[in-house]
């Protein structure tokens, strides 16, 4: 596909030091990133926090206040939408509803001079990507809404896009469509090979999708790692919380080394955390200590802890969710998180209880 | 109680059904004193004839009447379209500095009473130096039937998304193409309709034409007016039905040609 194999560029987005304003309010703040050819790149974060402001501007739907873009290595901020050759589905679907199934699909194909003959084959070909081969005489509205999202998507990469942008796909769907169509989606991204940017606020669509993630906050990017970099090595407190629950102990660095640094918090004491999880902290500052309520381990008084760190506790609330049960704790002055499966039966409301985790599932970070 | 309740209600129906009498009894005594046979517009009838319609049709200065007034129609409903799609568009789509006072600016016609706008205009064109002429009554009409387009118009648009548009322009549409392959015809029966609406209004208006048209050209209303100060023929009968038909007609066709539409596009 790539006619200059001498000079293929390593990222197909880019965006330097990207600054969005909207009056006096900063949407995004210096946003500096870099996408890989071909890789599947969520932006995550809470609503609000500029993700779609990013994709727009990516799409060049928005213009930036400040920074530049790149597609394939070439500056873009002054190239129109309709001249990006870009694949976007929104989270409406937005078909056109006064033409057929395959009339959107083949709507970007007249804009590339392809010949008729191959319309028809290629339409069919995206039809039967998205496994909807025979509906390409209806109208939209005569299709469901997950039939209908996987139209746009047909839309989007027949064109054989750049980069396809998809702006919360599936959070118009129901939950086990939804699902489905999370699977399917990823499925197609492989098999085309399409550089793409999800959007989405829901961590668990995240962490099943992609190779690279990019947690916002507020404008600003928090973290950039695969799942489970952004999962295990949190870099900040926010990126704890938001990828599923933490309980966050401010304590000090003792000592640092090679393998290790040792933290000092309350409640647990001495925790040894391994030093590529606790990569920011330093000798003698004040750090935290983030313990993932699935590492939070409860165990009935005098069970084997070797190997683990423990603290006495009583349960306070049990919160019954199927396979799993999360509780909330009583650990000297301070309410803690735990979630574990159900091996037996959960404990019971005022119950005593240990709780321990091991030193090598926590992740450490300096004190702001 | 209920059954006082129940007795409001009666009331009111009744009071209803008459209010609808007074109004539509003497266009339906028109509709039928224009088939009557008799010399006279009265009752009772002395039977059924179409004579009065044939007279229509030999009839020099009323054929040249309906002539003027759909030429002046079929103008003001195209330049009221087109004016009406633009200034929704930019109401809509673009943020328009003012854009609030401009949209109230431009419906403001329907707010103020016809007469004190008909004055108005020609006390501007007078202050102006130009003498009245066809352009003028167009002109008129135009700023009469524009804010009915652009309410039709501007409620349509509202509900078309901006992502339907973009989607079109990431697939490669410019944003002209856009707005003709995409924007137009998910307005269509909007804007056919407000055309429809400009067509209707323009066709049976009176009060503004009668300020505005230079000397020697009538309108059909200005014609039946003109008519009416010498005598009321039977003629008049069969103009009134004329134009009860196509002010009726028009609309309830346009409504069914837009229904048509939306059935197959399903929007
Ligand atoms: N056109 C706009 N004008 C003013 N503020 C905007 C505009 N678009 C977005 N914002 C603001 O920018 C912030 C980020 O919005 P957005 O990128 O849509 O968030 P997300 O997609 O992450 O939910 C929000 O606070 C939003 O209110
Ligand atoms: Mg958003």
């Amino acid at each position: 596909m790539n006619t200059h194999p001498e000079s293929a560029p390593v990222s197909s987005v880019t965006l330097n030091n990207i600054v969005k304003r909207f009056g006096t309010f900063t949407a995004v703040h210096k946003a500096n990133l870099e996408i890989p050819e071909g890789a599947f790149v969520t932006l995550l974060g809470p609503s609000g926090c500029g993700k779609t402001t990013n994709l727009r501007m990516i799409a060049g739907l928005l213009d930036p206040s400040e920074g530049e873009i790149l597609i394939g290595g070439k500056r873009v901020n002054d190239v129109p939408i309709h001249k990006r050759n870009l694949g976007i589905v929104f989270q409406n679907y937005a078909l056109f509803p006064h033409k057929t199934v395959a009339e959107n699909i083949a709507f970007g194909l007249k804009y590339r001079n392809v010949p008729k003959s191959d319309v028809a084959r290629r339409v069919q070909e995206a039809l039967d990507l998205v496994q909807l081969p025979d509906v390409g005489h209806r109208y939209p509205k005569e299709l469901s809404g997950g039939q209908q999202q996987r139209i746009a998507l047909a839309r989007a990469i027949v064109i054989e896009p750049e980069v396809l942008l998809l702006d919360e796909p599936l959070s118009a769907l129901d939950a086990n469509l939804r699902e489905d169509m999370r699977v399917e989606l990823k499925r197609i991204q492989s098999k085309i090979g399409v550089t793409t940017v999800f959007v989405t606020h829901d961590q668990s669509e995240a962490l099943a999708m992609s190779d690279k993630i990019v947690v916002m906050s507020a404008g600003r990017i928090e973290q950039v790692g695969t799942p489970e970099e952004v999962y295990n090595t949190p870099a900040s407190e926010f990126v704890a919380n938001f990828l599923g629950a933490s309980n966050i102990l401010a304590g000090a660095c003792v000592t640092k080394d090679a393998d290790a640094a040792l933290l000092d918090v309350p409640l647990f004491g001495s925790v040894p955390v391994p030093a590529d999880k606790a990569p920011a902290v330093t000798a003698g500052a004040s750090a935290k200590l983030v313990l993932r309520a699935e590492k939070l381990v409860l165990m009935a008084p005098g069970s084997d802890t070797s190997g683990m760190v423990t603290a006495e506790a009583v349960v306070e609330t049990v919160d019954y969710q199927g396979q799993t049960v999360r509780y909330f704790l009583r650990v000297g002055d301070r309410q803690l998180q735990a979630i574990n499966m159900i091996d037996g039966r959960p404990f019971a409301e005022g119950q005593s209880v240990t709780a321990a985790f091991r030193p090598q599932d926590c992740a450490a970070l300096a004190s702001a | 109680m209920e059954g006082r309740f129940n007795m409001g209600w009666t009331l009111i129906r009744g009071w209803a059904v008459l209010v609808y009498i007074f109004m539509f009894l003497p266009v339906a005594v028109v509709v039928l004193l224009s088939f009557n046979a008799s010399q006279f517009g009265n009752f009772p009838m002395t039977g059924f004839s179409f004579r009065w319609f044939v007279e229509l049709a030999g009839n020099e200065a009323i054929l040249r009447a309906f002539r003027t007034s759909i030429i002046l129609g079929l103008l003001t409903a195209l330049i009221s379209t087109t004016l009406g799609v633009l200034a929704s568009l930019a109401l809509v789509r673009y943020r328009v500095p003012g854009a609030n006072a401009i949209s109230t600016l431009l419906i403001a016609p329907i707010l103020v009473p016809e007469v004190v706008l008909a004055v108005a205009l020609l006390l501007f064109l007078n202050f102006l130096g130009v003498n009245k002429s066809f352009g003028l009554l167009l002109a008129g009409h135009v700023i009469f039937t524009l804010p009915f387009v652009i309410l039709v118009v501007q409620a349509r648009l509202v509900s078309i998304k901006r992502d339907v548009e973009e989607a079109a322009m990431s697939l490669g549409a410019s944003p002209v193409q856009t707005f003709f392959q995409i924007t137009l015809p998910l307005m269509m029966p909007a804007v056919l309709a407000g055309g429809l609406f400009a067509f209707t209004i323009s066709f049976d208006d009176i009060t503004g034409t009668l300020f505005w048209k230079p000397g020697g050209v009538e309108t059909v209303p200005t014609q039946i007016f003109a008519m009416l100060r010498n005598s009321i023929s039977p003629e008049i009968n069969a103009l009134g039905t004329v134009m009860i038909v196509m002010t009726v007609g028009l609309p309830l066709l346009g409504a069914a040609i837009a229904r048509a539409m939306a059935r197959k596009s399903g929007t």
